[in-house]
């Protein structure tokens, strides 16, 4: 079973990595890197926030409880 | 001053975490609590809240069941452990897992479901009689509530260094929140719970190995730099130093892998554990319930890429020697223990800094989940509604489950206090692995194979394989020169310790079981229908494409299993 009596726990995991998305690539995009960081110039946290948006709102339209 | 402006004020930290990164977590802690609540009206039966509804779909739970198992020291622990013992660490993982979960999906999912049973205990009281469940369930509940314990002593281990977070805080509100979630929702809200933290913890921690590799040069660089800090290549190898006892980081010979590891504790956790045996339960199917551990056995390959690869590139580009708690403690130094925090912090900008630590905390709350849910189902059924009150409703039993949970994590907490008492975590639950799980893996085998196999020799195997294992933990102590005897070495270490004594235990076990059986009485065949092989008609699956057969899959997954072991040998 993916679902509750209505809500699949996937509809519940693309929410919040659509929230998580949001808040990282905002923060990746804004914030100041840390001068501490290896690697920083990759700017991983704007590529890992769009992963995370594109994973979350995939799974938050495909398991939307009215679909 | 609220929690969170405390935590933000907080000193002596590895790393400072930001509003965003707060804000991270504080919203999973909200969506775990959520789908508690959500979960609330949907377990009211004792098959809901204790068996999640027997509803769940193949992939639910493979990924709870690997879930339920991907706790704090899966993360924190193996990473330190591939710091100390290298690329041998990832055994665990693959020899220590992959066959054992295949068999479990093969071979003895269809006697767990066929019996209909709730718990392990309650095959053994089926198979066995009253005995053998009371010995199993009392000897779970204990090492369940200890596992726990461990489980909550790692996470505040962690927000402590990491975070500078309160020790006592950082106890107190995860377990609380575990403790809602389970008692509001029962296993399905546990289960639920674990599939998010799956994807948390992937999300999470993949960051690590990844950028890790880019600034490592690769694998490749990787080996060359590690052999060029310690000064050998015995880090990198798995199998090619295990020829003798002196010749790895680890301190043993492969037999102690392949049958102390490979054969008894690995069979003995995945097929006998209650913990990771009763999501599989919890399968809406029979062909579901073996497809499951199959799905687990899958992803269970991939897990050495954030928890052991994050170890070995530790040993590649920290700038720093890490070493023991304890001196660690006492020279003001690192210890293996915050392998990962130490790499979070090397690569993590902040936002992804707050992933990073949910994904720590996903672990390390589903670990305990897993464990609280498990005491709850035995405790309930196998303690108190066998031997306390054996004609209580349903609802009565539910009821004592949600109270149960609770109990559960105040004793548990107790028990996190105890354990910071214990210099290394991984090898003190070894040692509870070989007291219980490696005996009960020879009673429950036997029980299933072996029609002649009696309920009097069940019980006694159990009990003298237990008891072995305990009185060797004990003679090592007290006599380290007994170590030559027990280890087949003076150089073994502690987890090779912990292998071998698993495979006497198993051996005695499976001997005094044997020995009692021919000399009792068997059951008749017609009282082992449904729990033993031969005595059981198993659903054929002839009628399946090759594809939807769970066979074909777990052929699939040993032979990656097989390439994976040759190219890292």
């Amino acid at each position: 079973m993916t679902k509750g009596k209505n809500i699949s726990i996937w509809f519940f995991i693309g929410v919040l990595l659509l929230i998580y998305g949001v808040l990282i690539l905002t923060s990746g995009l804004l914030s100041p890197t840390p001068t501490n960081l290896v690697l920083a110039e990759l700017q991983a946290p704007i590529w890992w926030g769009i992963l995370l948006l594109a994973l979350g709102g995939t799974y938050t339209f495909l398991f939307f409880p009215r679909r | 001053m609220p929690p969170l402006t405390l935590l933000l004020q907080a000193t002596n930290r590895l790393i400072s975490l930001n509003a965003v990164d707060l804000a991270i977590i504080a919203i999973y802690f909200a969506f775990v609590l959520a789908i508690g609540f959500y979960l609330k009206g949907q377990s009211e039966t004792g098959e809901d809240f204790f068996l999640a509804g027997r509803e769940m779909t193949a992939w639910i739970a493979g990924l709870s069941f690997l879930s339920a198992n991907l706790g704090s020291l899966e993360l924190m622990g193996w990473a330190a452990a591939a710091y100390q013992y290298g690329i041998l660490a990832t055994h665990w993982y693959w020899v220590g897992a992959i066959p054992a979960m295949l068999f479990l999906g093969i071979v003895m999912m269809p006697f767990y479901y066929i019996s209909k049973t709730h718990s392990v205990p309650g095959y053994l009281q089926l198979r066995f009689g009253e005995p053998s469940r009371a010995l199993s369930a009392v000897s779970f509940a204990f090492m369940t509530v200890l596992m726990s314990g461990i489980n909550m002593y790692s996470m505040a281990l962690v927000m402590k260094v990491v975070l500078g977070w309160d020790i006592n805080f950082s106890i107190w509100v995860s377990s609380i929140t575990v403790a809602i979630y389970v008692a509001l929702g029962g296993l399905k809200s546990a289960i639920f719970n674990e599939v998010l933290q799956f994807v948390l913890i992937w999300l999470g921690a993949m960051l690590i190995p990844i950028l890790g590799l880019i600034e490592a040069g690769g694998w490749g660089g990787l080996k060359q730099q590690i052999a060029r800090n310690l000064g050998t290549d015995t880090y990198t190898h798995l199998w090619s130093n295990l020829g003798s006892f002196t010749d790895n980081p680890m301190g043993i010979h492969w037999t102690g892998i392949v049958l102390g590891l490979g054969f008894v504790i690995s069979f003995g956790y995945w097929t006998t554990d209650f913990l990771v045996v009763q999501r599989v339960l919890a399968a809406k199917d029979l062909r579901s319930a073996k497809m499951a551990p199959i799905i687990g056995a899958a992803f269970k390959m991939a897990v050495p890429f954030i928890v052991i690869l994050p170890g070995l590139l530790a040993l590649s580009v920290l700038p720093m020697k890490l070493v023991g708690e304890g001196e660690a403690v006492a020279q003001g130094m690192h210890s293996y223990n915050e392998v990962l925090p130490l790499m979070l912090a090397r690569y993590c900008a902040p936002g992804l800094l707050g992933l990073g630590i949910t994904a720590l905390i996903a672990g390390f709350m589903s670990g305990m989940a897993g464990n609280v849910s498990a005491f709850a189902t035995v405790w309930t059924y196998d303690i108190y509604g066998a031997f306390m009150n054996k004609k209580a409703t349903d609802a009565h039993y539910v009821s004592m489950g949600r109270w149960c949970t609770i109990v559960g994590v105040l004793v548990s907490i107790g028990t996190a206090y105890l354990v910071m008492e214990f210099k290394s975590i991984m090898d003190y639950v070894q040692a509870l692995f070989s007291f219980f799980i490696a005996p009960l893996f020879g009673t429950v085998i036997l029980g299933m194979l072996w029609k002649r196999a009696t309920p009097a020799g069940g019980f006694w195997g159990l009990l003298a394989g237990t008891g072995s294992s305990i009185a060797m933990w004990a003679w090592v102590k007290m006599s380290p020169s007994a170590l030559a005897i027990v280890a087949l070495s003076p150089n073994a270490k502690d987890m090779a310790e912990n292998m071998y004594r698993a495979l006497w235990s198993w051996i005695v076990c499976v001997v005094v079981t044997v020995v009692v059986s021919y000399m009792t009485k068997p059951l008749p065949e017609a009282k082992l229908a449904g729990l033993v092989y031969g005595c059981t008609e198993i659903p054929s699956e002839g009628h399946l494409p090759i594809w939807q057969r769970p066979i074909f899959w777990a052929i699939l997954v040993a032979l990656v299993f097989a390439v994976l072991n040759i190219i890292f040998w």
